[in-house]
């Protein structure tokens, strides 16, 4: 039995390690362990299915085979940074570090080594002004327009008008949580409604102060930016204090099946945001069963195709894929470097044609990458938790965030990271 | 035979104070030395330096400091994380107002301004010892970390609550920021190093060192013979939290460049030096190198073993890490309670007296 396994394991070494010449290589900062792990695997999963299925479908992307190498983080920095080390030597053309902490390491590193870096909805959210993080892609939404859609949602409930009314932020007091909170105080003043925040320490387990305090003040409205044990465990707590599920509203992050379905029925009607479509309604899921999942390639366990964190794993695997595609035509070579990567994706048209080509039709809305402009639209939906049918349903269409208001932040925050750093324009 | 003091003559009390008596542990470290300085600057690599060495490095400066105030004189404290952060925060309020201001003595004066708040939370030390001290210093860890996380001043009004290092050189070579060379980071960080526990081996075999062990060993004997407990705690106190503050200064200036304080200063943190010099030794200088050697390095050795070598799926060997990693603590804490340092005192006494046992 422990022999089989031993055995079984030395023939899984034996295949990985023979050598694939010539490829594209994407590192996986993964976590598959700790406290975040719940949401970390579906994520990885996804990611690794996509090149898993661009290499039996298509033998690759232009002919040259993808390669991804994982490496578990733990969600630690520290990690993160040994994990940086050990694959950008390998030929990593793009980093995904699915961790805001990790990407404000790298960033530095990342621009030196000539590396670019995809955060898609989370990250640094000034680094959607281009023309000073050269290397920094965040499109196509970040936390600030997260925080304007969720207020614009809560602006069309009330018909416009929500002041004197009283918002609490539940978030995680990190660099991820405390992100939306100075879009928050702006529009806050702008729209007339009381902010509340109420911070919860790493990694989330112990909530009962922040929500007996809600549970007091009772705030018309809920926000919250949490990852991790930390959603289940707000999720648990609002339905104990019986806070009506749909005044409290998460995070893209914030709103998974593994958050929801720990409470049960609890959880329904709880609203998330979300920048790209739930399920496996699309045509390339049919392509992923019968090419990857059928074949028994699948990362991990399988079990979570079609989960909206799955969906955001293939979606991050997707965009740096259709990268690719446009490097290889800019530089007119199959077998890029991480320099020509980053043109592709400063070059990046995600349209209704390329969508449809590749399976994604309708998946998520379209945009266009410019030198000035990392950040795409940032336009963002709402989803919400049906718990009876154990499903997400988009309640309201992808709506613009209120850029007048973001657009400002952007640029007040990436001109004092170019006056500390002495970065210069690059777009000219 | 060969490990011995016969023949090895004395001829001046400088000689026969020396920290190695014998020639083949003299050598012994001048070989260390010369390999450290004169030979991996040369083969050093981007992932030797931020994965392996850099981290080596910063960990034994912090676990020194620890060490004086757990293993010499006797205090226990769970703070070591809150203090690293002091340093680590003071060093970026200095980088940012004073950008002429050489990183060394940015690292330096970090030091000196934990080594005030360590004084400070060293003050409940004259009333209580032990676990109940513990409970203090733990307070310093958690009050320390949530003043940096609600403080915005110390964070520079940042959106994200992030600290980010500039790009600072010492004579003309970059040791922090992003375009830093490995070996510039790497001697920067062991020039401090040696400066240090040279520092801390001789503060530690002096006068001061014995009132520290004195008061370790039995509190009220040190008081009768005259040793201050006030003056001597706070000293052990200030010295051991200017080393944790220069440590914490370099874990983010060189090491990591940027840092938020609740995911890199966390209780954890004070937990794993404080582990490092249990197993490493109490009350050892050799002790604290070799702690931090077994808690930073065995890691990323078993991985790359388990994933590099073996091909294990990542989250498994991730879970077989812990599991070795544990099993190990607590193999060699039932074979030699007193840490490593002690099995390396015991097989120098064994080989003074080889090949005769008795």
């Amino acid at each position: 039995m422990k022999l089989t396994k031993i055995a079984a394991y030395a023939v899984a070494a034996a295949m990985v390690a023979s050598p694939v010449m010539a490829d594209l290589v994407f590192p996986s900062l993964s976590y598959r362990t700790g406290p975040y792990a719940a949401n970390g695997t579906p994520v990885a999963d996804g990611f690794a299915d996509y090149f898993t299925l661009l290499n039996a479908r298509d033998g690759g992307i232009g002919g040259v085979m993808t390669n991804v190498i994982e490496c578990e983080t733990g969600y630690s920095t520290e990690k993160g940074v040994e994990c940086y080390e050990a694959t950008k030597g390998e030929g990593a053309l793009i980093y995904e570090p699915l961790s805001t902490g990790i990407t404000y390491q790298l960033i530095p590193r990342a621009t030196a080594d000539d590396i670019p870096i995809l955060t898609t909805g989370y990250g640094r959210t000034s680094a959607a002004n281009g023309d000073v993080f050269s290397h920094i892609f965040n499109f196509p939404a970040n936390y600030w327009n997260g925080a304007s859609v969720a207020i614009n949602h809560l602006l069309d409930l009330n018909d416009g008008d929500i002041s004197g009314k009283s918002v609490a932020l539940v978030y995680h007091n990190s660099a991820y949580g405390k992100e939306p909170i100075t879009t928050l105080e702006v529009l806050a003043e702008m729209h007339g409604f009381d902010l509340t925040l109420l911070p919860v320490d790493h990694p989330g387990q112990e909530q009962k102060s922040q929500w007996l305090q809600i549970r007091r003040e009772r705030p018309d409205y809920v926000l919250m930016w949490g990852w991790g044990v930390m959603n289940q465990v707000a999720i648990q707590e609002a339905a104990n204090i019986r806070y009506p599920m749909e005044n409290f509203i998460g995070i893209w992050w914030s709103g998974s099946e593994n958050d929801v379905i720990p409470a049960g029925m609890d959880a329904d009607g709880y609203k998330a945001l979300t920048f790209h479509a739930v399920g496996t309604d699309f045509p390339v899921f049919d392509d992923l069963q019968t090419y990857v999942v059928d074949a028994g390639l699948a990362a991990g366990t399988g079990e979570h195709v079609g989960t909206v964190l799955y969906n955001r794993g293939m979606y991050g695997a997707m965009l740096a894929a259709e990268a690719v595609k446009v490097a290889q035509e800019i530089h007119g070579v199959a077998d890029i470097t991480s320099g020509m990567m980053r043109d592709g994706l400063e070059n990046l048209v995600i349209s209704d044609e390329t969508m449809a080509a590749i399976g994604f039709q309708g998946f998520a809305p379209n945009f266009t990458v410019t030198c000035e402009n990392h950040g795409g639209p940032g336009l963002g939906g709402v989803a919400q938790w049906n718990a009876a049918d154990q499903t997400w349903s988009i309640i309201s269409d992808y709506s613009q965030s209120d850029m007048s208001v973001i657009q400002p932040l952007i640029d007040a925050d990436s001109a004092a990271y170019a006056a500390e750093n002495g970065i210069e324009s690059q777009c000219n | 035979m060969f490990y011995r003091e016969a023949g090895d003559y004395k001829k001046t009390y400088a000689e026969d104070n020396q920290t190695f008596p014998l020639k083949l542990d003299r050598y012994g470290y001048y070989v260390i030395l010369a390999v450290a300085f004169g030979i991996v600057p040369l083969v050093i690599n981007d992932y030797w330096a931020s994965a392996v060495l850099i981290p080596f490095l910063i960990w034994s400066i912090a676990a020194l400091g620890l060490n004086i105030l757990v293993g010499y004189c006797g205090q226990l404290s769970l703070g070591t994380g809150g203090f690293m952060a002091v340093g680590a925060y003071s060093s970026y309020k200095l980088m940012t107002s004073f950008p002429d201001l050489n990183i060394f003595f940015i690292v330096l004066i970090s030091g000196v301004i934990t080594a005030a708040v360590g004084v400070v939370f060293g003050l409940p030390s004259l009333r209580i010892k032990g676990f109940y001290l513990a409970v203090a210093t733990l307070a310093a860890q958690f009050f320390l970390v949530w003043l940096f996380n609600k403080v915005e001043w110390f964070y520079n009004y940042s959106a994200s609550g992030q600290i980010s290092a500039p790009t600072r050189t010492v004579a003309g070579f970059e040791v922090t920021g992003a375009t830093a060379s490995p070996e510039a980071k790497y001697l920067f960080c062991l020039v401090l190093a040696v400066l240090l526990a040279w520092f801390a081996r001789n503060l530690t075999r002096g006068r001061i060192g014995r009132s520290w062990m004195a008061i370790r060993d039995m509190d009220i004997a040190a008081e009768i013979i005259g040793v201050n407990p006030l003056k001597t705690k706070l000293m052990a106190f200030a010295v051991s939290s200017f080393l944790i503050g220069v440590s914490g200064s370099l874990f983010f200036a060189v090491y990591l460049g940027a840092v938020e304080v609740g995911e890199a200063f966390g209780i954890q943190k004070s937990f794993l030096v404080l582990f490092m010099i249990i197993i490493g030794g109490l009350g050892s200088i050799l002790g604290s190198f070799i702690g931090a050697a077994f808690l930073v390095l065995m890691p990323v050795l078993l991985k790359n073993i388990m994933v590099g070598q073996l091909g294990f799926p990542i989250d498994i060997a991730a879970h077989f890490e812990l599991l070795i990693i544990g099993f190990l603590i607590m193999l060699t804490l039932v074979l030699e309670p007193h840490g490593i340092a002690q099995l390396w005192r015991v097989t120098k006494q064994k080989l003074r007296l080889w090949p005769f046992p008795h």
